[in-house]
């Protein structure tokens, strides 16, 4: 095993004096001084996000404009901080093309107070209605305020552009007769 | 010589000189100091300058982690490992992981086993980055500090990319790791390996060789190489008395075994040798980077054959009924672990970090047990800080480099 031990010279006269090291550090400032700035003025400027980044979690819409979370609760479950709080209920009757999914969230909050940003949720959840976007600042005057439900939610989400159409090929299935489960 | 004041009456006077014959005074450094690196306190009992008695108290960030992980599946537990010694969650992430899957008796694929490795490694630059610029700090330094902040936050756009978070990254899963490695990043890591070694050595510079620097860390808080041992200080803090444990080398782990580097040891026990350890590991783990890029393999980064422990593939999750009821079982239920025990260690930057694992069977241990570096390193203070000046304290706490979100966890 290669081990290396760490050299101990004594100072050497001049360097006890302390004046090489005046010199060269005012060397390094000098070199310094015309270097480019690496600090940002944020809020002025802000620094780029890189794809993946792990922001506010969101819910989000199929490119038709459709809620995709069908309340499985799964990020529910999964959230370690328990951020999460959804009431299960059905797909609103004024959506007759959506029937066959059955179940959608009647409420969904997420408690941005609570959430630590993980990713789990977005990780587990089957049909990829939860979202980790770009956002990484959230503020609020009120704890209240701090809660997001489903409208802010979708608010903030959009529409991710997949071409799952997960549900749409298993009504096809079943109206070609062809369903298995 | 002693002033005389006037005091109103007698009484006062004999206490006034009772105090002054009194030995010691007792003096709370902590637990908000800005030399005790987070919330540790020290209760310090001193004669004038010179420490008598020093006892570390400890608990003031204590979240009761290992009770946490009895209640949640495993994987549910990596993002408490971040914040563990969370100037390095990624080599958490990796330590877990590893202890979890010694238990459950998978392998990772050879990929997976690389990127943690470089993982680990970067994560042990940005550790013992923040360690030198605060210890800079503490021994009046500044400039240090700037300089390692700069370099820590190309790292943390580095993670960022990686990982999703800058700081929490919560990297691993059970059996492999969260996300395969973005385009270009490997490039990228090299690039900034080539660019950190010149930097290096200019911050390095500017402390091993001035003379304020040596005064205040060389000769200073001296650990022999036995005290070392008997109080089970592990990593740089070991290592610059003089014992070359490193587990890396030891007994390793995700495939050290390839890579060729070197271990530093100090000769004295002192500060500067405790010092002078994270400045060479440094350069250490940039080789450990270069090799572990430049010999990883191809493949999956998961292990995708242990279908009980790990979470199908999105893809096959959308698109497949049996794997969307698998995810449901792992996601609810946890990756299934068999009942037995496992204790593994890695070498992180602090030291050495031990996580003992207790299952009774299913996705949730029964026990967890961590050992944390940090903890088992302050536990030499009381004995070190004894008869040394209050102003050798705090350099002496810095050279510890310690972390309370482990210390307590
Ligand atoms: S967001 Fe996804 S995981 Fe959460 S309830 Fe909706 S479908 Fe299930
Ligand atoms: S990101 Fe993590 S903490 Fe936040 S809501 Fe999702 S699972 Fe919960």
């Amino acid at each position: 095993m290669a081990v290396i031990q760490i050299e101990r010279k004594p100072l050497s006269f001049a360097e006890r004096t302390y004046l090489p090291q005046i010199a060269s550090g005012l060397k390094t400032t000098l070199k310094h001084l015309f270097a480019p700035t690496i600090t940002m003025e944020y809020p002025e400027q802000r620094p780029a996000v890189p794809a993946g980044y792990r922001g506010v979690p969101t819910l989000v819409m199929d490119p038709h404009g459709r809620e995709k979370c069908v309340s499985c609760q799964l990020c529910e479950f999964v959230c370690p901080p328990k951020a999460i709080r959804i009431t299960p209920g059905s797909v609103p009757a004024d959506q007759p093309d959506r029937a066959h999914v059955e179940k959608a969230p009647e409420t969904f909050d997420i408690d941005m107070l609570r959430c630590i940003y993980c990713g789990l949720c977005q990780e587990v959840c089957p049909e990829e209605a939860i979202v980790l976007q770009n956002l990484y600042s959230t503020v609020g005057y009120t704890r209240g305020e701090m809660v997001n439900d489903k409208k802010r939610l979708y608010e903030l989400g959009g529409t991710l552009p997949d071409q799952h159409f997960k549900w749409d090929k298993k009504k096809a299935a079943e109206e070609a007769g062809n369903d298995r489960h | 010589m002693a002033t005389e004041f006037a005091f109103p009456d007698s009484a006062a006077k004999n206490a006034a000189a009772a105090e002054s014959q009194n030995e010691t005074m007792s003096l709370s450094m902590g637990p908000s100091h800005p030399s005790t690196h987070g919330v540790l306190r020290l209760q310090l009992e001193v004669d004038g300058e010179v420490i008598t008695k020093a006892d570390p108290v400890l608990g003031y960030l204590h979240r009761g982690d290992e009770k946490i992980a009895e209640n949640m599946t495993y994987n549910q537990f990596v993002p408490y490992t971040d914040r563990l010694d969370y100037l390095a969650p990624l080599a958490n992430n990796v330590a877990y992981a590893l202890a979890v899957e010694k238990l459950a008796g998978i392998e990772v694929p050879a990929r997976c086993a690389g990127i943690r490795v470089i993982v680990s490694e970067l994560a042990r630059i940005s550790s013992h980055l923040m360690g030198l610029g605060a210890y800079g700090i503490d021994v009046g330094a500044w400039t240090v500090f700037l300089y390692t902040f700069t370099e820590r936050e190309k790292l943390y756009t580095l993670f960022e990319e990686l990982t999703g978070a800058r700081f929490t990254t919560s990297y691993t899963r059970i059996g492999g790791v969260a996300r395969d490695l973005p385009n270009g990043w490997t490039d990228r890591v090299l690039a900034f390996c080539d660019q950190f070694l010149p930097i290096l050595e200019e911050i390095l510079a500017l402390l091993h060789r001035n003379k304020i620097f040596l005064d205040r860390t060389a000769d200073v808080g001296v650990i022999s190489k036995e005290d070392a041992i008997a109080y089970g200080l592990t990593g740089p803090n070991l290592r610059g008395s003089g014992v070359a444990l490193d587990l890396r080398k030891d007994k390793p782990y995700s495939g050290y075994e390839q890579y060729d580097f070197d271990v530093p040891v100090g000769t004295k026990g002192d500060c500067y040798d405790r010092y002078a350890c994270r400045g060479e590991e440094m350069r250490q783990s940039v080789r450990i980077v270069r090799q572990a890029i430049a010999k990883l393999p191809g493949g999956e980064v998961v292990a995708r054959d242990a279908r009980r422990i790990v979470a199908p593939s999105k893809d096959k999750v959308l698109t497949s009924m049996e794997e969307l009821i698998n995810n449901f079982m792992i996601t609810t239920e946890g990756p299934q672990i068999r009942p037995g025990e496992a204790y593994f260690e890695a070498e992180n930057p602090k030291g050495i970090l031990g996580f003992y694992v207790v299952s009774k069977g299913g996705g949730v241990p029964w026990r967890m047990k961590i050992r944390s570096p940090s903890f088992c390193n302050l536990s030499i203070l009381p004995k070190l800080c004894q008869g040394e000046y209050i102003a050798d304290v705090v350099s002496i706490l810095g050279s510890f480099d310690f972390v309370m979100g482990e210390c307590d966890r």
